[in-house]
């Protein structure tokens, strides 16, 4: 009896699903970067190194100019520069797409590391960086549970909720996204149209760096106001899973980033219940197992996602 | 060779102004010449055919005039303005469309976006309803029947071929190039792109139609380019031409369109089946009861619509598939539950229908492969360890005796072509003279000169005493090779009959389902059968009989 009032009284604490919300900001950004690249054909699984660097450089940026927009513009650029070493090595050179992912998150994580001792060695990152704003709704709140959920989110929250119909629509609706699926699943029939898939791909992929660029700013700008080595700690793979188990899909990736944003708001609201909150926290992650061992269904990837294309084959 | 370089013109007809011309193409591929200074002139609304055998430079010149391509030298000629071509895009700007072998389309895209794609209606966002519209009324104007609205992967073959069609018409092309355009279709499929090619040129439409089917050529070409070995070998008017001129050019010599063979000497029994059942890979019933003997100096040619078990049969006397009732008598040992391995040293062999899944290790080495199921035995394996010595004998033996290209005992299996592939494992099947032979589709995709190959082979082994279970889906084969025919229908052998008293009309009404147990044959099976009959067209020799 004591689990369930515990329970029903957490479900009814707004911070809960605000939480929710802000957890899945991130995860979001980075999903939906990663189901544009792979809807393109690239597997990208190196949003986690791409959100590391951008969260990096928006501290820095951010403590040498006091600059909201200058940080976090440099966090954009940076994940997406990172991207484009992935989509050098992908898309030019044919390099086997896992490997190359792999390698930018080692090499991310390193070079945090080494510039983050250069630079904060001793003293941690400033605490003068600025903040990215939140957004006061005054209407929505003043109404009781529903103010206290989204009537103060941080902006970036927003854009990141915005961002899933945006990415549905530029993916499913416009002439570019038809061509960027028509490359993710049969390159060489839009290769024969005239469309061309190294562009297309290029395109994606920077994209999806981008996008892991300003999930690292959302990281380092607002959660934690700081930069700490490897402070994403995986949140870029949870951001994969989602995407899969999203079945590659916007609103499917978005719905799955909820739903491990909610297991990471109920794992803390649970801190100091008794009860244990790991395993809370632990059941999004067994759920995306189950998910994809087959339960809802096989999630099917773009034909042609992680095979590199020749021209002339 | 340089004597046959020079095109063989028999008349020109000056009037028409060619649409295009290609003079002296060329493109190497390392060393080899895939196309040496071949020309291609094609009227205006004609239908021409390029026909030659596989690796003859084709699809290498085809794949130039659509820019997938660079050649090395030589020009392209549209309407009498010299054009280049350095992608498709140009190709398409240019009025050139290909449907291509492979076809290029997103399965799970529907009708219309695959037409559309990289020309769409709209802004920047999609115009579907346009797009709809549009491919609807294109299907209409040229009597392709599809829907514009209906994903691709649900599509049969042939109508995704429409629309690879659509996609060219949507963009105005008006010189349509064919490649092997009837390599995945049923005789109905293609009847209806003839009629469709036909109304094509009506509308001012130009088609070139690559093919090495002789019946095809004579059935819708007005002329012909024959290439051989990537250069011309002849320019024919298809009226004023044979499908034995035509196979002549390009093969380099005197073809037999008829397999010659003598009366067979059969001799004691080889391989009898006896009650034999198994099941498909949906575990249903595929053979329900098969009685068979096939005797020493005889080829048994299974005739049937595919689908009836053919399959099945092969894979359970190669001991693929398991038996569920019955024997397999070999040489009068029952092997039903015995492992290939061990069939393998009764004296089975096998040419199974697919050679690229199944009869050959495509990245190893052609000698890796002409000892595949000897490999532990002596002497290519000695203490258990590999005797490279008498693998290399072997594989230079075979080489030669079956005239394997190139001669490289190291060239991966994937590399050669179809037709070497296919000697490669017939050469390796016969090596270790075997008692019985099962040949399922020998001669599937094979161009008119391996064919012939094949088929000398599988009948001077006849000769010799093999016993030999031929499986094919081409009736004109069964004929040619067989000494008696078992027609199957539906998992069993419904008639056994010397082929020189078979009666086509009769086995295809067989096929179909009719007659015993009183049963007539359904709209449908007749029209299977008629289509497994209607192969060749009456009155030219049966030529096309191996290589559909």
């Amino acid at each position: 009896m004591d689990i369930v009032n515990t329970f029903a009284t957490i479900l009814a604490r707004p911070d809960l699903w605000a939480g929710t919300l802000r957890f899945a900001a991130p995860l979001t950004l980075a999903a939906l970067g990663g189901v544009i690249s792979e809807r393109s054909g690239v597997v990208n699984i190196a949003m986690e190194g791409m959100m590391l660097v951008g969260a990096f450089f928006a501290v820095l940026v951010g403590a040498a100019t006091h600059d909201i927009v200058l940080a976090t513009l440099a966090s954009v650029l940076c994940g997406g520069l990172i991207a484009t070493f992935h989509g050098v090595a992908s898309i030019h050179l044919r390099a086997n797409q896992i490997v190359s992912g792999m390698a930018i998150n080692l090499f991310a994580l390193g070079l945090t590391s080494f510039l983050m001792f250069r630079f904060y060695a001793t003293s941690g990152t400033p605490s003068d960086i600025p903040a990215l704003p939140d957004v006061n709704i005054p209407v929505i709140n003043s109404i009781p549970f529903v103010g206290a959920v989204i009537g103060d989110l941080n902006s970036i929250v927003w854009v990141s909720i915005l961002a899933v119909p945006v990415t549905w629509w530029f993916l499913f609706r416009t002439r570019i996204g038809l061509r960027i699926r028509a490359v993710g699943e049969h390159p060489r029939a839009a290769d024969t149209l005239g469309v061309s898939v190294f562009r297309m791909r290029y395109l994606c992929v920077i994209l999806s760096g981008l996008f892991s660029g300003l999930g690292g700013a959302y990281l380092a700008l607002s959660v934690a106001h700081s930069f700490s080595d490897n402070m994403t700690s995986g949140a870029g793979f949870i951001a994969l899973a989602a995407m899969i188990f999203g079945k590659w899909h916007p609103v499917g990736a978005f719905l799955a980033c909820l739903l491990f944003g909610f297991g990471q708001s109920l794992g803390i609201n649970l801190q100091g219940t008794g009860f244990p909150d790991q395993l809370v926290a632990a059941t999004p992650y067994v759920l995306t197992v189950v998910a994809l061992a087959g339960f809802v269904g096989r999630a099917v990837a773009p034909a042609a996602d992680g095979v590199p294309y020749e021209v002339g084959e | 060779m340089t004597a046959l370089v020079s095109p063989v013109v028999p008349e020109t007809i000056p009037s028409a102004t060619p649409y295009l011309q290609m003079r002296g193409i060329t493109k190497a591929f390392g060393t080899l010449l895939a196309n040496d200074h071949v020309d291609l002139t094609v009227r205006d609304r004609e239908i021409h055919a390029v026909v030659g055998e596989n690796g003859a430079g084709k699809t290498t010149l085809m794949n130039i005039l659509y820019g997938l391509i660079h050649p090395d030298s030589g020009e392209i000629v549209i309407d009498g303005s010299p054009v280049r071509i350095r992608g498709p895009r140009d190709a398409i700007a240019v009025g050139i469309g290909m449907v291509h072998q492979h076809f290029q389309l997103v399965p799970v895209m529907t009708v219309a976006e695959n037409v559309v794609l990289g020309q769409e209606p709209g802004g920047i966002v999609v115009d579907r309803r346009a797009a709809v519209r549009q491919v609807g009324e294109l299907s209409e104007r040229f009597g392709l029947v599809v829907d514009p609205t209906a994903r691709v992967e649900t599509l049969p073959v042939g109508v995704q071929q429409r629309v690879e069609l659509l996609k060219i018409l949507y963009r105005g092309s008006r010189l349509l190039v064919f490649d092997e355009p009837t390599a995945v279709l049923t005789p109905q499929e293609t009847d209806e792109l003839f009629e469709i090619l036909r109304g094509l040129v009506a509308g001012g439409k130009t088609v070139i139609l690559i093919t090495h089917k002789l019946n095809e050529v004579m059935a819708i070409s007005e002329r012909v380019t024959v290439l051989r070995q990537g250069r011309n070998a002849g320019e024919l008017e298809t009226a004023k031409t044979s499908p034995a001129e035509i196979a002549r050019a390009m093969v380099g010599r005197e073809v037999l369109l008829r397999v010659e063979r003598d009366e067979a000497h059969i001799g004691e029994e080889r391989l009898r089946l006896d009650g034999l059942k198994a099941n498909s890979d949906r575990q249903l019933p595929a053979l329900d009861g098969i009685d068979l003997t096939i005797r020493s100096g005889e080829i048994v040619g299974i005739a049937g619509v595919s689908g009836n078990g053919q399959l099945e049969l092969a894979e359970v006397i190669a001991g693929l598939r398991p038996v569920t009732d019955g024997h397999v008598f070999l040489g009068g040992e029952d092997v039903a539950h015995q492992t290939t391995a061990e069939r393998r040293v009764h004296g089975l062999a096998y040419i199974p229908e697919d050679r690229q899944a199944r009869g050959l290790v495509l990245p190893f080495d052609v000698k890796d492969n002409l000892i595949l199921g000897s490999q532990s035995r002596p002497p290519f394996a000695q203490r258990g360890q590999r005797n490279s010595d008498a693998v290399d004998e072997r594989a230079k033996e075979l080489i030669q005796r079956y005239d394997i290209r190139p001669p490289d005992p190291e060239a991966p299996a994937q590399s050669l072509s179809g037709g070497n592939q296919q000697k490669v494992v017939v050469a390796r099947e016969l090596a270790e003279n075997p008692k019985v032979l099962v040949a399922a589709e020998p001669a599937r995709g094979l161009d008119v000169g391996a064919t012939e190959f094949i088929h000398r082979q599988l009948i001077e082994q006849r000769d010799h005493g093999l016993a030999i279970l031929l499986i094919s889906s081409e009736l004109d084969e069964i004929f040619s090779l067989s000494d008696s025919i078992a027609v199957i229908y539906r998992g069993h052998i419904v008639e056994v009959v010397p082929s020189a008293a078979a009666d086509r009309e009769r086995i295809g009404l067989l096929m179909a389902g009719g007659t015993i147990e009183g049963g007539t044959p359904s709209a449908s099976q007749v029209a299977q059968a008629a289509a497994a009959l209607a192969n060749e067209p009456p009155g030219t020799p049966p030529v096309e009989s191996a290589h559909q």
